[in-house]
């Protein structure tokens, strides 16, 4: 059996697991749980086996159609596909350690651990797709269950966030299905790699300007880049503390950043307008979302808020398109999906013990809650670009890439920005953590070792996530994502290679 | 080329019903015109080729889930603020 024949498994054990919740999950109280963990230990160790495949073999593709069709759906994994799929493996397995613990105040626990596993499904096949309309399939999968997991507390406030998160991201997918009607139109193909061929051999067009516009609407909704990020800071808060994690960590990354990366850099091929469009638009919504973050008293509001810009660094280290800056933008969608979805576990956490997420009502946790304590002041450091913490070297490299691109004005704004997100999360840190305690918290304790522990090995992951770009360790884990994006006209010719 | 214009007038009809109506019930039935505007177009541009028909057919299971989701939503948001008027629903926009 040959590796590409386990990229299918990625794909169909999350569902088949989220079914099998689904059908005993009521009955076996504790069954759910313990499944969910070991089948995302599963996925974490196999992703991290396919990484070190793809860096010695190359890209592995598995196609269901007969023979050499390029008709079936096809599943490719490339540097890039393995480096999304090992974030959210990484963090999956951390959070569904952390959920145990968290989730028990819910009643039919089973159901949250069913609705997981179907993210992870979809996430995992948006990732690994070489079909474009397999994509907008997995897309809504991913979709569905984040809705429903979103409203998963039955509060009123979370109704309408989900409410509000499902009517915007139904919108953002109608673009998408145009814009794949319309590529449907142009290349008589839904293979990527085909449509790829296509458009390097038919020269500029009037079509590619028209699909792109309708994907940066859609894809950008999704990964909430500023004029398209009102349903953020309502959808990520409202969600309990884990799956804020993931959405905030993994989902509008994998979903938002790959999808765009995918497309533009492989398929319709980059223009200098699209690349201004990423630059632009990530530099807005570096500035807005640090701005919004400084405004929020709710700490996962305040967090939500600086997802976005953090999501805008990683648009202007894409924007700028030269070695650095792609590094850079790649280098920080890791270390923003850990230093996220800790900071949320940390939210989490706050909210677990005291029951509130209001900062005026918080102070003085150190005292009683020392471990997250510390950790929130890891994350804090690191997010804001405080060295040595990882959050510092990608933030250079961004800022150093844009320097030297010429881009003096985009680099400006990424300094306010950093200085924004330390202003924002200082805040929690401050009125949160410090100071004298609030007598009403006098009762509150430490949460259990369930919870402290993924928070312990994300606070770790943060002090030595520098370490990744030591020469040799670099090459296998960035390198390869880097330079599936940098050599864009590749992936057609390695992926119709398996086809003749 | 009418049949294009008549499509996109559909589109149009379904995003204003989801920008401008107040009732949830009715954004979703936006929503589902929306959807089969976007399913007739993907029909139309070849109608001679099996393939967008297989792809309309999965978009329109696909589209009837989500449309499934949102129902269950409003029933439930009607059943903790007392009412389908969006404006009234602002709880996250105080």
């Amino acid at each position: 059996m040959s590796a590409a024949n386990l990229l299918c498994l990625f794909i169909v054990i999350p569902l088949a697991g989220g079914f099998l919740i689904t059908w005993v999950g009521n009955r076996a109280q504790r069954f759910a749980s313990y499944l969910t963990r070991v089948l995302t230990l599963g996925q974490l160790l196999t992703a991290v086996g396919l990484l070190v495949v793809v860096n010695r073999h190359g890209m592995l593709v598995y196609s269901t159609g007969i023979g050499k069709s390029t008709m079936g759906i096809s599943l490719v994994l490339d540097g890039l596909s393995v480096f999304m799929s090992v974030i959210v493996s990484l963090m999956a397995f951390l959070i569904a350690i952390y959920s145990v613990d968290y989730i028990e105040r819910f009643t039919s626990t089973w159901k949250f651990y069913a609705l997981f596993l179907f993210m992870i499904a979809g996430m995992n096949g948006v990732i690994m797709t070489g079909d474009i309309f397999n994509l907008y399939v997995f897309l809504e999968i991913t979709s569905v269950a984040t809705i429903a997991l979103i409203a998963f507390g039955v509060e009123r406030y979370q109704f309408e966030a989900a409410f509000k998160y499902a009517i915007l991201s139904i919108m953002g997918s109608f673009f998408i299905l145009l814009a794949i009607a319309l590529l449907y139109s142009f290349t008589s193909t839904l293979n990527m790699a085909q449509m790829a061929y296509v458009f390097a051999h038919s020269g500029k067009t009037h079509i590619g300007m028209m699909i792109s516009v309708l994907l940066i609407m859609g894809f950008g909704l999704k990964a909430a880049l500023v004029p398209f990020h009102a349903w953020l800071p309502d959808a990520h808060p409202s969600a309990p503390a884990p799956v804020s994690a993931m959405l905030s960590g993994v989902l509008i990354k994998a979903l938002g950043f790959y999808t765009l990366c995918r497309i533009f850099y492989n398929v319709i091929g980059v223009t200098p307008a699209i690349l201004g469009i990423f630059m632009f638009l990530g530099t807005v919504s570096m500035l807005v979302g640090g701005l919004l973050a400084i405004g929020q008293w709710d700490i996962k509001r305040l967090l939500a808020c600086s997802s976005i810009s953090q999501m805008g660094y990683i648009f202007l280290g894409i924007g700028l398109a030269t070695p650095l800056g792609v590094l850079g933008a790649i280098f920080h969608v890791f270390n923003h999906s850990m230093i996220k979805s800790l900071l949320f576990l940390n939210a989490g956490a706050v909210e677990y013990a005291t029951g509130t997420r209001d900062l005026k009502k918080l102070g003085g946790l150190n005292q009683k809650m020392p471990v997250t304590g510390i950790t929130q002041l890891i994350g804090t450091m690191s997010v804001s670009g405080v060295p040595p913490f990882n959050g510092f070297f990608s933030k250079l490299i961004i800022i150093i890439a844009a320097v030297a691109a010429g881009r003096l004005g985009y680099a400006f704004c990424a300094v306010v920005a950093s200085l924004l997100t330390l202003g924002a999360l200082m805040k929690v840190v401050r009125y949160g953590f410090r100071g004298p305690l609030k007598p009403e918290l006098a009762h509150i304790k430490e949460v259990p070792i369930g919870m402290r522990l993924p928070m312990e090995v994300l606070a770790l992951g943060c002090v030595l996530g520098g370490c990744l770009l030591i020469p040799g360790i670099r090459e296998l884990f960035l390198g390869q994502a880097i330079n599936v994006i940098l050599n864009g006209k590749n992936y057609m010719h390695l992926v119709l290679q398996h086809f003749v | 080329m009418p049949v294009y214009l008549l499509c996109l007038i559909l589109f149009g009809l379904g995003l204003y019903c989801i920008l401008r109506k107040r009732n949830i019930i009715k954004m979703i039935i936006g929503v589902v015109i929306a959807q089969y505007a976007v399913n007739l177009f993907f029909v139309l541009i070849s109608y001679t080729d099996p393939v967008p028909q297989a792809v309309v057919l999965t978009s329109i299971v696909v589209g009837l889930s989500l449309v499934i989701v949102l129902i269950a939503l409003a029933i439930r948001i009607y059943e903790k603020y007392g009412t389908f008027d969006i404006t009234q629903i602002k709880d996250l926009r105080e």
